[in-house]
C-alpha cells in the first residue's frame, strides 16, 4: 500500500535564553498508509501538533524529510495543499461570521465550488444553523465547523487534531462514522486524540510519541499485541491446589501472583503450556484467561504517563525510546 | 473566486471595518457640514454692518479717549495721585485714526475656496489615515490572533503571496472608500465656497496644485494603512500596532519634543514626525529659531530658518514603509507559526 504521509528523522529544536534547548521533535519517523484511519497518539507536549504544524509548513523543521501524497515538504505543499484537509489544535473563527460565511471565504480563498459549501455543512450537521454566526456556537459545534472547513477541499488526506473535543456523546460517535465513511470512500485520515478508546474503535493503525519520538507504530492489533505482558489468570477445579500450581510454575520459569482463588502468571508466551504443565502435575484448569490490554493501558506504558498515588507528573514528564525511562529523565516536548 | 476578491471580501463583510469607515465618514461629514453653518456669503448688506460696526468702535474710542483726558487734566489740576494711570501729558491721550479700525474685522467668517480649501485636506486625510491605520492593523491582527491566518495558510501555503494579497485587498478597499470621499469632499466645499464664501480666482493653475494635495493626502492615507497593516503582522496582534503608535506618540514624539525642548535643541520641531506630515500636505514647512539674529540691510533681526520640504518628508515615509513592511513580509517568511 502505497504511503500518503512519511515522515523520516524529523527535527525541531526550540532555543531560548531563558530555557535553553529543547527538542520538539527528535529524529520523528511516521508513515501512514493510502485508505487508513491513522491514530497519532501522544501525551500533551510530546510533540504531536509541532508534526502537524511542521507537516503543513507552518513550522520550519531543523532537519528530516516529509512526503505528503508522494510529494516532499514543504517545497511541494503549494501542489498538494489542494489535496490535505486540516485542522490543527482548537479551531478558531470569526465570531461574528456565520458559518456559511466562514465556508464561503475559505473556499473561496482555495478556488473550490461554492455548491462545496453546503455539502460539508450538511455532512457535518450544521445545515440549519449555518446562518447564525459562530460566536453564538457551542464548543461542539465550532469542532463541527472546523471539521467541515477540513473537508472543504473533499481531501485525499484528512488530518484532525482533536475533532471530538468539545463533542457530545452522540457527536463523537457521529464523528467517528464519518471517519470511517470518508476512509471507505479512499480518504486517508490522521486522526490525534486522547480519547483512547476512540481511536482504538476507528483506528486501523496508530503511531505513538512520546518527547518529540516514536515509541510505537504499526496496526491497532500488532501494537496491543507487542505491548501485551504475556499476563494469564488461571482457575483450578480445586482451590486447594493452588500451592502445587504455584510450585510446579515457579520451577518452570513463570511469574506468578497468588491470589485466594485464582493465580496471575506473566511472561506467558504460550497459554497452552500452562495447561499442559499443570495437566502433567494432574493439576486441572478450570479457567486460563490472557489478560487482555486495552490502548490505554499501552499508551500509558510506552509514554510512562500512567498516573501515580501522591506524584504530580509535570507535563514533560515522559517516556523517550532509547532514554533511561524514567520520567523527566531528558529534555524535550515543547510546544505540542 | 481569486484569493484577492476573497479578501476583498472578507474585508468589507468585517463589522469593525464597516463601523470604522462609517465613524470616519460621518466626522468628515460633520466637518463640511460645520463649515457650512459658519461661515456666510459677503454681500453688500454684510460689507455695510461691518462698515456700521467699525464707525461705532471708532465712536467707542473717541468717546472713551474724551472721557480719559478729561479725567487726566482734572487729576492733574487736582494734584491727584495717579498712579501712573495717565501720561504726564493729557493731550497724547486721543483715539486711533479711523481707517485703523478695518471694516473686515467685522465681516462674518466667509469659505474661499483658493484661500482656505487646501487646509481643509489635511484634516481629510488625517481622518481617514487614522480610519485606514485601525482599520488595516484589525484586518490583519485579528486574523493572526484568531487563527484565521493560520487556517488560510493550510489552504495557501505561499505566506508571501498571502500576505501581499491581503494587504492589496486592504489599500484596494480604502482607496475605494477614499476617492470617492475626496470627490465628495471637493465638492463639498465647492458647494460651501458657492453659497457660503467665494470661488474667485480658482484658475486651472489653482486646480492643479489643490488635486496635487489631494493626491499627496490620498497617499498619505496609503501609507498610514500599510503601516498599521504591517505593525499589526509584525506583532500578530492589532494591539501591536496601536500600541507601536502610542509608544511612538508619547515617548518618541511628546517626551522627545521635551527633551529637545530642555535641551534648546535648534529646530526642535525637525526631529518631530508631525512636521514631516504637515511638510507632506502643505509642500513646505518653515521653521525659525528665534534665539538668533539674521540682520537685515535695514538693521532689523529675523529668526533663522529652515524648510522642511514635501521631497524630504517623501523620502522619510517611504524608508517607513519600506523598513516596517519588509520586516513584517520578512517576519511571515520566516517565524513559526505557532
Amino acid at each position: 500500500m502505497p504511503a500518503v504521509l512519511e515522515i523520516e528523522g524529523l527535527r525541531k529544536t526550540y532555543k531560548s535564553r531563558r530555557r535553553g534547548t529543547r527538542n520538539a521533535l527528535d529524529g520523528f519517523d511516521m508513515r501512514v498508509d493510502a485508505g487508513q484511519v491513522h491514530g497519532f497518539l501522544g501525551p500533551n507536549g510530546s510533540g504531536k501538533t509541532t508534526t502537524l504544524r511542521t507537516l503543513l509548513g507552518l513550522i520550519r523543521p531543523d532537519g528530516g524529510r516529509m512526503t505528503l501524497l508522494g510529494h516532499e515538504v514543504p517545497d511541494a505543499l503549494p501542489t498538494v495543499a489542494g489535496q490535505v484537509g486540516a485542522i490543527v489544535e482548537s479551531p478558531q473563527f470569526f465570531p461574528h461570521f456565520s458559518a456559511r460565511d466562514t465556508l464561503s471565504l475559505l473556499a473561496g480563498a482555495g478556488e473550490v465550488p461554492a455548491t462545496r459549501v453546503d455539502e460539508v455543512l450538511e455532512l457535518v450537521g450544521l445545515r440549519d444553523r449555518a446562518g447564525e454566526r459562530v460566536k453564538t456556537y457551542s464548543l461542539g459545534m465550532k469542532q463541527r465547523l472546523a471539521v467541515a472547513s477540513a473537508l472543504l477541499k473533499n481531501p485525499k488526506l484528512l488530518i484532525l487534531d482533536e475533532p471530538a473535543n468539545g463533542l457530545d456523546p452522540g457527536g463523537i460517535r457521529e464523528m467517528r462514522t464519518l471517519m470511517r465513511t470518508l476512509a471507505e470512500s479512499g480518504m486517508t485520515v490522521v486522526l490525534s486524540s486522547h480519547i483512547l478508546g476512540e481511536i482504538q474503535l476507528i483506528c486501523d493503525s496508530v503511531t505513538i510519541i512520546s518527547l518529540g519520538r516514536r515509541v510505537a507504530f504499526g496496526p491497532v492489533d500488532e501494537v496491543l499485541a507487542q505491548h501485551s505482558s504475556g499476563a494469564v489468570r488461571v482457575r483450578l477445579e480445586a482451590v486447594s491446589d493452588l500451592p502445587a500450581a504455584t510450585d510446579a510454575l515457579t520451577r518452570a520459569g513463570i511469574l506468578v501472583t497468588g491470589h485466594p482463588d485464582h493465580l496471575m502468571l506473566a511472561g506467558v508466551d504460550k497459554p497452552a503450556s500452562v495447561t499442559r504443565l499443570l495437566a502433567e502435575h494432574n493439576l486441572y484448569v478450570s479457567e486460563l484467561a490472557p489478560i487482555a490490554v486495552d490502548l490505554e493501558s499501552v499508551f500509558l506504558e510506552l509514554t510512562a504517563t500512567a498516573p501515580v498515588p501522591g506524584q504530580h507528573r509535570q507535563v514533560d514528564e515522559s517516556m523517550k525510546v532509547g532514554g533511561t525511562g524514567q520520567p523527566g529523565a531528558t529534555g524535550g516536548g515543547w510546544g505540542a | 473566486m481569486s484569493l484577492f476578491r476573497t479578501e476583498l471580501r472578507r474585508l468589507t463583510k468585517r463589522r469593525f471595518t464597516r463601523y470604522m469607515t462609517l465613524l470616519g465618514l460621518l466626522v468628515l461629514a460633520a466637518v463640511v457640514v460645520g463649515v457650512f453653518f459658519t461661515n456666510q456669503k459677503i454681500g453688500a448688506d454684510q460689507l455695510a454692518r461691518a462698515e456700521r460696526q467699525a464707525d461705532q468702535q471708532y465712536q467707542d474710542q473717541v468717546r472713551w479717549s474724551e472721557q480719559e483726558r478729561a479725567a487726566c487734566e482734572q487729576a492733574k489740576k487736582a494734584g491727584t495721585a495717579t498712579d501712573g494711570r495717565f501720561p504726564d501729558d493729557c493731550s497724547v491721550i486721543t483715539p486711533p485714526p479711523r481707517e485703523q479700525i478695518e471694516a473686515e474685522w467685522f465681516l462674518p467668517s466667509t469659505f474661499n475656496f483658493r484661500e482656505t480649501f487646501d487646509e481643509t485636506l489635511i484634516p481629510f486625510a488625517a481622518i481617514l489615515g487614522l480610519v485606514g491605520f485601525v482599520v488595516g492593523a484589525s484586518f490583519v491582527g485579528a486574523e493572526w490572533s484568531n487563527g484565521g491566518m493560520m487556517n488560510l495558510l493550510l489552504w495557501r501555503p505561499n505566506r508571501l503571496t498571502v500576505l501581499v494579497t491581503k494587504l492589496a485587498a486592504l489599500l484596494t478597499g480604502i482607496l475605494a472608500v477614499t476617492l470617492p470621499a475626496a470627490v465628495l469632499w471637493f465638492a463639498g466645499f465647492w458647494a460651501i465656497a458657492t453659497f457660503r464664501g467665494s470661488t474667485e480666482k480658482v484658475t486651472s493653475g489653482v486646480w492643479q496644485s489643490l488635486a496635487l494635495t489631494g493626491l499627496r493626502g490620498v497617499v498619505l492615507v496609503l501609507v498610514l494603512t500599510t503601516i498599521g497593516f504591517a505593525l499589526a503582522s509584525l506583532g500578530r496582534h492589532t494591539a501591536m500596532a496601536l500600541g507601536g503608535v502610542v509608544a511612538v506618540m508619547v515617548v518618541g514624539q511628546f517626551g522627545l519634543g521635551i527633551l529637545l525642548s530642555m535641551a534648546s535643541v535648534k529646530f526642535a520641531e525637525a526631529w518631530l514626525l508631525p512636521t514631516y506630515v504637515m511638510a507632506w500636505m502643505t509642500k513646505t514647512v518653515t521653521l525659525q529659531n528665534w534665539d538668533s539674529c539674521n540682520a537685515t540691510y535695514y538693521g532689523e533681526c529675523k529668526p533663522e530658518t529652515v524648510d522642511i520640504t514635501w521631497q524630504q518628508s517623501s523620502v522619510l515615509l517611504s524608508v517607513g514603509v519600506v523598513v516596517i513592511l519588509g520586516a513584517s513580509l520578512w517576519a511571515m517568511r520566516r517565524r513559526d507559526i505557532t
